[in-house]
């Protein structure tokens, strides 16, 4: 099975809404009118693209004006384009070459940051790099003892502090020094959920962010954002949070293989350009899929249009 | 964490202020104001239709008054819709007649559930004299067992586990336990599913049937998007939800879905979860929420909370001092004191009516308070009382004893002087605008056809007021200090006093007026009974 039809059999809920919404829209042979344009930013709100969504239809009624979309076909092609476009970034500049190279992985509570940890252990340890795992969640309950129970299963080794309320810093210096003498070719740093509004921990994100620096001058080679797919226009306040106080590199969307659409993602982008490297789409260790603009909004749209 | 919501609603009522009387085409303009703002802050696509044009149909209706401004009228048919919306009644949760009272918690991945179950066992057993079991009975995520038995250790709160069952049969079990062991109270902590994953929808059902709780909670985060409402109907088809909790309250999240819930399921909202910390839990009022949402402040939480931590006398006493310009550095000090505990800063100053947005999105150090603190606590109680006598040796000394710079004590000598003197200028004018929020709130109150808003909490609104101005100042000088820093941007140093307390005009005088009046009369009799005393 290759990628985009498993990408799409994940997001077969996502697809059902969009593309089915679509095709309703256009049940009976509706001509584009305004209504039905109404229809559609409505249908694309309900997706969280939030005020994208207004940009869209609002493209869309010029384009149509201009008689350049008459039925559905157009329609859905012309959204492709559009949301394809809106997408766009450059490729992941994830290429190993330092060893380790360190990757931090932050986020709000409950985005998804562990489990999303677990699952790149997992898809680095199957390209046959080694994995080292910093558990640097030191303040919710058991969460180092999450991570290890993931670490067991892949196969990762796993540093971690078996204080309560540890310092996350001196546990995050700990790993990378670990992954250093270990010489290791991966090391992934979790980190307690923070909400974005609660600056003291933001700044200890910081903090942690300037300590691993001590041990690997220009570690953090990519800091990571995890967002959960379901939460809506709030995602990009919580990207543009993060992004002020450590460098995010890149975002992961989790849970996507829900009725959620990610649609927040557009906005994320159009707001402060960050790529988006991984979609969680499900439970297991093997659902983290690399993020492609034409398979996602392929999928989002439902039918192939080549 | 509304702000967002609430700075975009003002803008679009200003747009209805100075206007004389409501037309079709000016509440057109607003509602598709309101519209876009409900869409940003995710309510619902559908509820945010349904809801401007109930609020259409309540404004054009006979419900509208003449003479009264129009963004006032409009702002009140909102919070009535809001109200509407999300309540109208406050929920409880339901409380079993014999044996224990059992809570199913059910929700997606990472909303929360565990940790709410703490909190929520916490509150119970705090505010209902409780005997609370926790049930751990999510076995699909690594460790979740162990973080709810640290949190039960944390809490001195038994925690009920049985290893190699299934998450209906350790439900059972733990029910049963309960019922053996006189437990009153049951949480049972299910794993997080998706609403569309079938197996597990059928498998936490099938933990209902089994143990028939008296509560299915749905946990959500505040944070979720349009897909809120999809989730929570699923979760309805499957469980008879009687509640949910919102979580992450304390985050920025415009609270979309808080609003679309009720709607959407009609299933009320019970508790709110605002911080990390394990008594950050909160039942939920709509009432209040609506307040919130509006920017009018949640006046009547802000009396409980004052009430629960405040000796009203006290708080009178320095209410009268500071009216009678006899207020000294000890006052200042016995106020910040009174404030404090109250809670941290950010969640007093959030409910406190008319804010601006500048104090609000401060971020409120509860550490600088302490460094305040320590400045008083390094003088002497003679200077604190004279505090004339502060001469720079004096300063010197207080500063070493804080650990701090003598421009700090400086700061702060210089902060009360300003207080005293606003003191008296408010004097002058009849505290007029001091109280306008609570004003506005009396004249909406008037309006509003239930009016049991802020009911009992007359005498206590005095008081609050007078603490409010302490507090004015003393953020005040917070403000500046963090600004000397070179930490605050934007001009919360400078910020005008009239902003912070009269940020919402009262809308008739008269009101302001009698209600100084009043104020006056209080004071002369509670004079008269602390004479009498003597």
């Amino acid at each position: 099975m290759g990628l985009f039809d498993r990408l799409k059999q994940r997001l077969t809920k996502t697809r059902a809404a969009i593309s089915d919404g679509i095709s309703s829209i256009f049940r009976g042979g509706r001509k584009i009118d305004g209504a039905l344009l109404d229809e559609l930013e409505e249908l694309l709100y309900t997706s969280d693209l939030g005020p994208v969504a207004t940009d869209i239809s609002a493209e869309l009624a010029r384009m149509h004006k201009r008689g350049e979309i008459k039925g559905e076909e157009d329609v859905r092609l012309k959204l492709r384009e559009i949301l394809i476009g809106k997408l766009d970034q450059a490729p992941s500049t994830l290429t190993f070459d330092a060893k380790p190279t360190v990757l931090l992985i932050v986020g709000v509570n409950g985005s998804g940051k562990t489990t999303s940890i677990a699952k790149l252990a997992h898809r680095f340890l199957g390209e046959g790099r080694s994995v080292l795992l910093g558990a640097g969640d030191t303040f919710r309950a058991a969460a180092a003892d999450q991570l290890e129970a993931w670490a067991s299963r892949s196969g990762a080794e796993i540093v971690r502090s078996h204080q309560d309320n540890a310092d996350p810093a001196a546990v995050a210096f700990d790993s990378v020094s670990a992954a250093v003498a270990r010489k290791k070719d991966v090391a992934i740093i979790d980190t307690a959920g923070r909400l974005h509004t609660q600056k003291n921990l933001m700044s200890e994100l910081e903090k942690v962010s300037r300590v691993i620096q001590k041990v690997v001058p220009d570690a953090p080679h990519e800091t990571w954002l995890v967002l959960d797919g379901t939460n809506g226009q709030n995602a990009i306040n919580q990207a543009k949070e993060f992004t002020q106080a450590v460098k995010v590199t890149g975002l992961i969307i989790a849970k996507l293989d829900g009725t959620a659409r990610g649609g927040a993602i557009f906005g994320i982008k159009e707001a402060l350009g960050l790529p988006v490297r991984y979609i969680g789409t499900g439970e297991s260790m093997e659902l983290l899929e690399p993020f492609e603009p034409e398979a996602f909004v392929d999928a989002i749209l439902g039918k192939t249009l080549a | 964490m509304f702000e967002t919501l609430t700075d975009r609603l003002n803008s679009t009522f200003s747009i209805l202020r100075g206007r004389k009387e409501l037309t079709e085409e000016n509440i057109s303009d607003g509602l598709r104001e309101v519209r876009q703002a409900l869409l940003e802050a995710d309510v619902h696509f559908g509820i945010a239709r349904d809801f401007t044009e109930r609020v259409r149909k309540r404004l054009t209706g006979e419900d509208r008054l003449k003479g009264v401004d129009p963004s006032q009228q409009f702002v009140h048919a909102f919070h009535n819709e809001l109200v509407e919306l999300m309540g109208p009644e406050d929920a409880e949760l339901n409380v079993a007649k014999s044996g224990p009272t059992i809570i199913l918690m059910a929700g997606l991945q990472g909303a929360g559930k565990t940790t709410t179950c703490a909190k929520l066992a916490r509150f119970l057993r705090k505010k209902r004299q409780m005997r609370p079991l926790l049930v751990a009975a999510d076995i699909k995520r690594p460790a979740a067992v162990e973080q709810l038995r640290v949190l039960g250790r944390q809490l001195d709160m038994p925690v009920f586990h049985e290893a190699g069952l299934t998450p209906p049969q350790v439900c059972q079990k733990g029910v049963e336990h309960a019922k053996q062991n006189g437990y009153d109270l049951v949480i049972l902590d299910t794993a997080g599913r998706l609403h569309v994953d079938a197996e597990l929808m059928a498998e936490v059902a099938e933990i209902a049937k089994l143990t028939k709780p008296h509560n299915q909670v749905l946990v959500v985060d505040a944070m979720t998007g349009q897909d809120a409402v999809n989730s929570a109907k699923a979760f309805h088809e499957q469980l008879e939800l009687t509640g949910c909790i919102l979580t992450k309250m304390d985050g920025d999240a415009r609270g979309g879905a808080a609003v679309s819930l009720k709607a959407v399921t009609g299933v009320p909202i019970l508790f709110t979860g605002t911080g990390e910390k394990i008594d950050d839990i909160d039942a939920f009022h709509p009432e209040r929420m609506a307040g919130r949402i509006l920017g009018m402040g949640d006046v009547v939480g802000l009396v409980d909370q004052v009430q629960e931590n405040i000796d009203e006398n006290e708080a009178q006493v320095q209410m009268e001092k500071m009216l009678l310009g006899s207020f000294t550095l000890e006052d200042m000090f016995a106020q910040l004191r009174m404030i404090r505990k109250m809670g941290p800063m950010k969640k007093v100053l959030g409910m406190m009516p008319g804010m601006p947005k500048e104090v609000r999105d401060m971020d409120v150090d509860d550490k600088q308070m302490n460094r305040l603190e320590a400045l008083f606590t390094s003088m002497t109680p003679i200077e604190r009382l004279k505090p004339d006598i502060l001469d720079i040796s004096r300063r010197r000394r207080v500063a070493r004893g804080a650990g701090q710079d003598v421009s700090a004590v400086n700061e702060l000598i210089k902060r009360f002087k300003e207080m005293k003197k606003m003191m008296k200028q408010l004097n002058k004018m009849g505290m007029g605008s001091m109280f306008g929020a609570s004003a506005k709130r009396d004249t909406l109150r008037g309006m509003s056809a239930d009016g049991e808003l802020a009911s009992g909490g007359g005498g206590m609104l005095d008081s609050l007021g007078a603490l409010g101005s302490g507090l004015g100042a003393g953020m005040k000088g917070l403000g500046s200090r963090l600004l000397g820093g070179g930490g605050l941007p934007g001009g919360m140093g400078d910020m005008d006093m009239n902003a912070m307390l009269g940020g919402a005009r009262p809308m008739g005088s008269s009101a302001t007026r009698k209600s100084a009046a009043k104020r006056k009369d209080k004071k002369r009799k509670d004079k008269k009974k602390r004479k009498g005393k003597r």
